[in-house]
């Protein structure tokens, strides 16, 4: 076996099989840092509704709640079902890595919703009204007293996810997708040896998680240091 | 006529009634103290004037305007005159002593940044937390951090402040201080209404003493009134248990 391993990686390291699984890596990096980028922006939307008590803001508070606790409750790959099915009648034509991206927004607004929630809800109580007796307004509470102070809550829980999420992108590859998983798949196939293709995409996939891990440890470090 | 003018004014907790037909005024420059058992509703009281807590009815009349608490820019004109101060001293953690002191007058009432963080520095002068300025909340002492919140509240230059019982979270050794500077903005034609377990602070600097108990104001007067002849037994009862020690 050892000697069929040797054989082949001169080969397998070739100019094509590289950009082959470069491309395939960038896809799996596109779909997390698009969706959980997208996930961000949405999940801050409804944790902030969602702490909202203004009357008028009643119906979308409630839809809001209702999405969060759907779409953290459903797999992801059931998600991915059900986006290819509702996209391809609707909008013929659209690439797979497309319905694949816009599923990995569906997640991850509903598990970063939550996780911002429960950041902006760890900033105690007088911190609020302190501001509310300097008449900052609801926003202006937010942003200069709450999301300040809930950052340090907010962050280690949401880089979790996002390492977590560079690896259930591996999901996609069951629609088709050529991600790092499907690509890995592909190059044993063509008769590499399991443990180049696989071993190539457990290289990729630690290549991806582990600086992020570390950002993240920083960010952290600077925070707590703030 | 009457600075502020508090008329039957109820509160709920849930079923509970924080305060129950409230009536008080004072006028400009005077300090009234708020005396009383805990859970009388004397910080419930000062919520309700700033609008942290809704009353369910009553009348609080601020200058000869009447404040509606339901409407936001009522409330809102309110808080533009008065300032509270709380237990837990409630300072920003997310910002230096510098600017816990400057947000609102820059954020909120637009002033610009070199004549806010003068007026910040002279009053942390006075409150002798100077040197303290770009300190953050936790590395201060509770004495330090209720100073500091001192000259927040003032920094909006508000014509009433509210004390909701600035010492009582304090080590006993840091109370002096905290008291210091309040005696020291006694004459400053600031109306005050002060939250107190201090009797022997609230007699020394109150024009009158208002005795609380079960939501309700028991009996009003001047210092020398409601410590040496109160007229109600609980405020003898309240007053003479406190005084023991």
């Amino acid at each position: 076996m050892l000697e069929q391993i040797a054989e082949q990686v001169p080969l397998f390291f070739g100019y094509y099989n590289v950009v082959f699984i470069l491309q395939a890596a960038g896809r799996t990096l596109g779909m997390t840092f698009v969706g959980c980028s997208v996930g961000f922006v949405f999940g801050f939307l409804i944790a902030v509704l969602r702490q909202s008590s203004l009357p008028i803001l009643f119906l979308p508070r409630l839809l809001g709640i209702a999405y969060v606790e759907t779409f953290r409750r459903i797999p992801f790959l059931v998600i991915l079902y059900i986006v290819l099915f509702v996209i391809e009648p609707l909008m013929p034509g659209t690439s797979l890595f497309g319905i694949a991206t816009v599923s990995v927004c569906l997640l991850s607004t509903a598990f970063l919703s939550e996780i911002i929630r429960s950041g902006l809800e760890s900033v105690p109580l007088p911190q609020i009204e302190g501001a509310k007796a300097l008449n900052m307004t609801g926003l202006q509470s937010l942003f200069m007293v709450i999301l300040p102070q809930s950052w340090k809550v907010i962050l280690p829980p949401a880089a979790a996810f996002v390492v977590m999420f560079i690896k259930d992108t591996s999901l996609a590859s069951q629609l088709g997708v050529i991600e790092m998983t499907f690509a890995g798949e592909m190059l044993v196939n063509r008769g590499f040896s399991p443990v180049l293709g696989f071993g190539a995409v457990l290289v990729c996939y630690f290549a991806m998680s582990w600086p992020l891990s570390r950002l993240a440890i920083r960010l952290e470090k600077r925070l707590e240091a703030s | 006529m009457k600075h502020l003018e508090i008329r039957g004014l109820f509160s709920s907790y849930g079923s509970t009634r924080v305060l129950r037909d409230v009536s008080l005024d004072a006028d400009k420059g005077e300090v009234v103290s708020l005396i009383g058992p805990s859970g009388s509703g004397k910080s419930t009281l000062l919520r309700v004037l700033i609008g942290l807590t809704p009353p369910t009815a009553g009348e609080v009349t601020i200058a000869g305007e009447k404040v509606d608490y339901r409407n936001r820019r009522s409330v809102k004109a309110v808080r533009d005159r008065m300032s509270i101060v709380f237990q837990q001293y409630n300072l920003f953690q997310n910002m230096t002593v510098l600017r816990n002191v400057t947000v609102a007058p820059i954020k909120i009432k637009k002033r610009p940044r070199a004549e806010a963080e003068k007026n910040a520095m002279s009053l942390l002068k006075r409150v002798g937390m100077a040197e303290k300025k770009d300190a953050y909340p936790d590395e201060l002492s509770g004495g330090q951090q209720q100073r500091v919140a001192i000259a927040r509240a003032l920094a909006t230059n508000p014509d009433i402040l509210l004390l909701d019982e600035v010492t009582s979270a304090l080590d006993p050794e840091r109370v002096n201080e905290v008291l210091d500077t309040i005696r020291a903005l006694t004459s400053e034609g600031i109306t005050m209404l002060i939250a107190s377990h201090e009797m022997a602070f609230v007699r020394e600097v109150s024009t009158r003493i208002a005795m609380m108990d079960e939501g309700r104001i028991v009996e009003c007067g001047s210092p020398s009134r409601v410590f040496d002849s109160p007229t109600k037994e609980r405020t003898r009862d309240f007053v003479s248990k406190i005084l023991k020690h």
